[in-house]
């Protein structure tokens, strides 16, 4: 049988992954030798989650993430030196070395960033979708979070709303089985992430993270579904990091043995092997790939590598926005790309609010049935 | 020009900021149907419809989250809290996520967002609602802090928060709601940053906002019949401060008292003191004064609850003490 999958799908998610993978490998080398500090959270083994859906989804759509947050911005077309800058601290940075590791920030690409407080992105994303709705745009907001941010409040409280509000908006729970060193069963009462959706009559369903096209499809039915206006999605991508939670982390709390089975299901060999079988590419194909992302990985640490410290008058920016301060627009800076896709929000005076959150109708209905008077 | 209650105030610069830009909407506990736990957003949901003042349920973290990404994308959010002590529970999404999210992201992001509800002591609520919590917020880089005293101030700090680019905080009195003043119609604009002297005088500046003004009003009014001049003036904002301000009223009287409702320790007080004395100490003739809430929880018996807050007696015996006058 015929895959139902195009050549260049296969070979566009392949080097995502792959580049997502040298990437965390070159940048957890960088940090053994001490070029890259504070915490490092590497997201070697969840590669076939970030390219699965970013071939799911639209470009445009806004995305955010936790503080594992390098390899998304890559799979939406981040420049590789500005991320490895970042993590360098230097000027090159999408951040100009201010954000760091945990926060990856790409507005050109719609990458709303990485944040450090464990769940705090899931709020965020809520009004991000809130404004789609707000504007009439039709465009979703992906917001990726870890199995342990499932348990702070502010899931619960944004989920709540998110449903009742029928918010534009796909949470990707990205269970890779630990909160830091805490086996995500050990601390939740329902460790299956996604069944907590039942609870606010949301949409929830879990995909093997592991599985390139599993997340690819699952996406893009998500999505479809969350466009046409039905409200938020909760996805679970069961996946798993080969590494410790961060670069400090040596991971004594699981088994070699559990590590190396999971390593067998390594997305990335499993794409290869599938689409090598399904003779649509050949395994030259995928060393041309390789030896390209090598190469383009080199340069991005190359890159990061050359780029300056920031200068100390650099403290004294980007805190508050001075009047008629401009916002900073990276590849621009860095690299003096013309940047065309800078957001672009209509003004107050062009926007028509044409959206009930609560229709009226419905209200007096309601009213009416309880005997009040609005 | 009309006489409005501060609630009043704040009511008309939110529907002129909303009817300006659509960008602008409000979500809060009570705001809609209920009209606003103290009425500041009484009659919009009718005109704005809700979509824009949004009845938001009681989870202070989850809405003040869904407001700050609103803003990251362009939206101009006003999060109402239904009282400052309940905020507590939005910290996070204020001052890790609001108050980080351009320096965090090297510029390309900018977070136009107004936090605003009412703050302060009093009306036998005990310990958990009754705070003045200003000097908590005044301490992040990153955003604005705001507390107006009068009707007029109200109006257009507001109207300043909410065309300001950054998250800006708006406490406003709790127990000033109620309290009439004049209001200029329309285009009325306070700019944040600016401090305003209230009273002029030439032998002490009380420097102070919000709910103490009036406290500092009543003490002046004493002291001016006993012959002392009194200069007051209102901060008005609290982040960033008004420096020039403070060092020129002090020039002028060479004496000051800073009399504020919080906490004494790391109260916004004692800022204002560093700046006088580290700038300003060639001016100074005495050492000067705090007048602060006592540093204690809240009590609920109302003869505790009026020995903790500072009051216009309280105020006048520091203008005596930075006078070296009897009583002292």
């Amino acid at each position: 049988m015929a895959s139902k999958y195009s050549k260049d799908l296969l070979l566009t998610m392949y080097r995502k992954m792959y580049l997502m993978r040298r990437f965390e490998e070159r940048a957890g080398q960088q940090y053994g030798l001490g070029k890259i500090a504070g915490f490092c959270h590497l997201y070697i083994g969840q590669e076939a989650v970030a390219a699965g859906v970013e071939e799911a989804i639209r470009p445009d759509d806004y995305m955010l993430s936790g503080y594992r947050d390098h390899a998304q911005p890559l799979a939406r077309g981040s420049d590789a030196g500005m991320v490895m800058a970042e993590l360098f601290g230097r000027t090159g940075g999408y951040s100009k070395g201010k954000g760091g590791s945990m926060h990856i920030f790409d507005i050109e690409h719609h990458f709303y960033g990485g944040y450090g407080i464990v769940g705090a992105q899931i709020g965020l994303a809520a009004g991000m979708a809130f404004a789609s709705r707000y504007r009439n745009e039709d465009r979703i907001t992906v917001c990726y979070f870890g199995d342990a941010a499932a348990n702070q409040g502010i899931f619960h409280e944004t989920l709540n709303m998110a449903v009742k509000w029928k918010l534009p908006v796909l949470y990707i729970c990205e269970n890779n089985r630990y909160g830091m060193g805490t086996a995500i069963a050990r601390v939740a009462a329902v460790p299956e992430i996604h069944k907590r959706g039942e609870a606010y009559g949301m949409r929830h369903e879990a995909v093997d993270g592991m599985d390139v096209l599993k997340m690819y499809e699952a996406v893009k039915d998500a999505a479809a579904y969350i466009r046409a206006g039905n409200g938020p999605v909760l996805m679970e991508a069961n996946t798993y990091r080969f590494r410790g939670h961060s670069m400090a982390d040596p991971a004594t709390y699981r088994t070699k043995q559990e590590v190396e089975d999971e390593r067998k299901n390594d997305p990335i060999p499993r794409l290869k092997d599938y689409a090598i079988a399904q003779k649509l590419a050949k395994a030259e194909e995928f060393d041309a790939i390789e030896e390209e992302v090598k190469q383009q990985v080199d340069a991005a640490v190359k890159f990061a590598d050359e780029s300056p410290e920031p200068s100390l008058d650099e403290l004294w920016k980007d805190t508050i926005v001075e009047e008629g301060e401009e916002d900073v627009r990276p590849r621009e800076r860095v690299l003096g790309v013309k940047v065309t896709n800078w957001p672009k929000y209509p003004s107050g005076q062009e926007l028509k609010v044409t959206w009930d959150l609560e229709p009226r109708e419905q209200a007096e209905k309601a009213d009416k049935a309880a005997g009040l008077k609005r | 020009m009309a006489e409005l209650m501060y609630r009043e105030a704040l009511n008309q610069a939110l529907a002129e900021e909303m009817e300006r830009d659509a960008n602008v909407f409000l979500i809060g506990e009570e705001v809609g149907r209920y009209q606003g736990a103290f009425k500041v957003s009484q009659g919009l949901l009718d005109r704005f419809g809700s979509a824009r003042i949004i009845d938001a349920p009681i989870s202070e973290l989850g809405f003040t989250g869904l407001g700050v990404g609103a803003a990251m994308v362009g939206l101009r959010p006003v999060v109402e809290m239904m009282t400052w002590n309940f905020a507590i529970l939005a910290m996070d999404q204020i001052v890790n996520n609001a108050a980080k999210l351009r320096h965090m992201s090297g510029g390309q992001l900018r977070c136009p967002i107004v936090f605003r509800g009412p703050g302060g002591a009093g009306g036998r609520l005990s310990s958990q609602h009754s705070q003045a919590l200003e000097s908590t917020y005044a301490h992040f880089p990153g955003l604005k802090v705001v507390a107006p005293a009068t009707p007029a101030d109200a109006k257009g700090l507001l109207k300043s928060a909410i065309r300001d680019e950054n998250p800006v905080i708006m406490i406003e009195g709790e127990r000033l709601y109620a309290l009439k003043g004049e209001v200029p119609e329309g285009e009325h604009i306070v700019p944040i940053g600016k401090a305003d002297v209230k009273r002029e005088g030439k032998d002490v500046s009380l420097i102070t906002w919000s709910r103490m003004y009036y406290f500092c009003e009543e003490a002046a009014k004493q002291l001016e019949a006993e012959g002392i001049s009194v200069e007051i003036l209102d901060l008005r904002t609290l982040r960033p401060l008004d420096e020039e301000a403070i060092l020129a009223t002090v020039r002028k009287t060479n004496r000051a008292v800073v009399v504020e409702e919080g906490w004494p320790l790391a109260g916004v007080g004692a800022q204002v003191v560093d700046i006088i004395q580290s700038k300003g100490f060639d001016d100074l003739d005495a050492p000067v004064v705090r007048v602060t809430g006592l540093d204690v929880n809240m009590s609920y018996a109302a003869n505790l609850e009026n020995a903790i807050q500072p009051d216009a007696p309280k105020i006048v015996a520091a203008v005596k003490k930075v006078l070296y006058r009897e009583g002292a």
